[in-house]
């Protein structure tokens, strides 16, 4: 190092020391967007709490009635039943869409031509709302203009949403073919960042594909997967526009999900101090499960993962 | 390395394209058939004869107004969102104090607030703040919910910026105005690309906000045109998927042409 450096480098940090010279933004620079912030979903959180201990019909103003909506969801079979489904269904959300897109995040991360040709294919579904997947999935699955209605020998009487298990297997194939890519495309960061030092070794030792996946690669995406399955869990738990299009939680209250109750009870039934109660639930779910994020994962691995390849 | 086809892996991902692949030719087309042939032939064979009435019904039917009010929605989010962000992110990454610190948690936990779980009170808000079926109704929160992640992808370019160059531009006595402007905003595009992208593709297929908040005709997004189109007309199938077709095509031009901002912001989603 030059003298001439070496004296800029010590000035500098003389300088650093002082607090002279560093200009720091103030506080007001992140004034506009915590207003904002604070006005459109922390208000609106705060009031939450409030309105699930009114009464309010949406026209007139909301009136206080104490415990009133709590003690009646309690006793409410639908919500219970609302709750296990909702559970469930994340469950099979979680173990049908982890393997799969793990298998296919892995797959997609080798640099092969064709790979790379597919999975542009196999991403197309990440560009679709919910709503446009439900809807094509609803006009595919038409008992009577529908697929099923072609492949009887498959599909027997063709009417998959006129029962429980029949619903709840479309709401779960849906859910898989809609977030599959999404995750995929997680695990293919996770993948692309194992250091490949660990296969070259692997391979020295003579491990074939099979061991250096099950061996190397899946240890290697343990934070990856951390990751992917708290946003499905925290997906799962929320899952809404699906059951509103595909079974509008029928039939009967067989699909009726938490979101969809709650949405069917503030703005079908008019009854939003209800509907509060249950929303709060699920932000008390989903509290619960992002202070199981910060356990699990630290917030590190969820920044760098959001951040991408 | 060792390049060998790996058969069984070959496989399983044509399965998958399968998967993939057959309700995307369904939806294909299923559009440039005639509404009696989908009812007598079905979705799977190609039809015999093609149709463009279709799209020009889906005109006909007010998705022009559909897609333009979902234009300006898009537009109005992103222009929010870039408006509020890069210098909440640079206060973030630069200011000093409690406060800050303090704002940042205040975001983070905001990434686990679910927009399902606030209708109910945001149908208050916006009732109360008097734009209910208000385009700006549906602008406000749909882009008060794209800040956490937006801020986190951003915070998390801007920590990439080095020190030494924001001494070197202090040693020139330049302001944080001059810094944000020279320094911060353009060592960070590909943060920024990405928040565009995250924020825009939120409020394109956003469909929650504006079930609850909107009503009209002349305030209706696509997704909710679509919604309504299923439940109103739900048996003209060709129709319908020609208007899911016409949604995703502005997508999916980004997609082919600037498909690793689009990755990058989906993975923006993925964070959420």
């Amino acid at each position: 190092m030059s003298p001439l450096s070496f004296a800029a480098v010590s000035g500098r940090l003389k300088a650093r020391r002082a607090g002279v010279g560093v200009t720091r933004p103030g506080f007001a620079w992140a004034v506009p967007a915590t207003v904002f912030f604070l006005l459109f979903a922390i208000l609106p959180l705060v009031l939450v709490a409030v309105l699930s201990f009114t009464s309010w019909d949406g026209i007139a103003a909301p009136r206080f009635n104490g415990l009133a909506n709590w003690t009646k969801l309690i006793h409410d079979p639908v919500m219970i039943q609302s709750l296990w489904l909702t559970l469930l269904l994340t469950a099979l959300g979680v173990l049908t869409q982890t393997p799969i897109s793990i298998l296919l995040g892995v797959w997609a991360a080798g640099h092969q031509r064709n790979r790379a040709v597919l999975s542009a294919v196999f991403f197309v579904p990440l560009l679709l709302s919910a709503t446009a997947v439900s809807v094509v999935w609803r006009a595919i699955l038409d008992p009577n203009f529908g697929v099923p209605s072609q492949l009887t020998w498959l599909f027997g009487n063709g009417n998959l949403l006129g029962n429980q298990s029949g619903s709840i297997a479309v709401l779960t194939f849906v859910g898989l073919w809609q977030f599959t890519p999404l995750h995929a495309l997680i695990y293919q960061g996770g993948a692309r960042a194992v250091p490949q030092v660990l296969y070259q070794a692997a391979a020295i030792d003579g491990a074939g594909t099979v061991r250096q996946f099950f061996h190397i690669t899946l240890p290697q995406l343990r934070n990856t997967m951390i990751t992917s399955m708290i946003l499905m869990v925290v997906g799962g738990l929320t899952t809404f526009d699906t059951v509103l299009i595909l079974t509008q939680g029928g039939p009967g209250t067989d699909t009726t999900v938490s979101a969809y109750y709650m949405y069917r009870k503030a703005f079908l039934s008019f009854d939003f101090g209800a509907g509060s109660a249950i929303a709060l639930v699920l932000v008390l779910v989903a509290t619960l499960i992002s202070l199981a994020v910060v356990r699990l994962s630290g917030y590190d691995k969820m920044r760098s993962t959001a951040e991408g390849i | 390395m060792r390049r060998r086809p790996n058969y069984p892996a070959g496989l399983g991902s044509l399965v998958w394209l399968f998967l993939v692949g057959l309700p995307l030719y369904v939806l294909l087309i299923s559009t440039f058939r005639t509404t009696s042939n989908y009812s007598s032939q079905g979705p799977l064979t190609f039809p015999s004869q093609l149709t463009l009435q279709n799209y020009l019904n889906d005109f006909s039917n007010g998705f022009g107004q559909d897609f333009l009010n979902t234009l300006i929605v898009t537009v109005s989010v992103v222009a929010i969102v870039l408006l509020v962000v890069p210098p909440l992110a640079y206060a973030i990454v630069r200011a000093r104090g409690r406060r800050i610190t303090i704002v940042f948690r205040v975001f983070l936990l905001g990434l686990a607030i679910p927009a399902q779980a606030v209708i109910v009170p945001m149908f208050y808000v916006i009732s109360q703040a008097g734009l209910y079926d208000h385009l700006i109704g549906i602008i406000l929160p749909t882009a008060a919910f794209c800040l956490p992640v937006c801020t986190l992808v951003l915070t998390g370019s801007m920590r990439d910026i080095t020190p030494d160059l924001y001494e070197a531009m202090a040693m020139d006595g330049a302001s944080p105005w001059r810094v944000f402007l020279q320094l911060v905003l353009p060592l960070s595009r590909g943060g920024l690309s990405s928040v565009v992208v995250f924020a825009a593709l939120q409020a394109w297929n956003g469909f929650l906000f504006p079930l609850i908040l909107t009503q009209s005709d002349s305030t209706k997004v696509i997704t909710l045109g679509l919604y309504n189109f299923q439940t109103e007309h739900g048996v003209d199938v060709p129709g319908l998927l020609s208007a899911v077709v016409l949604s995703m095509l502005p997508i999916f031009i980004v997609y082919l042409f600037a498909r690793r901002a689009l990755v990058q912001g989906l993975m923006g989603v993925g964070g959420k």
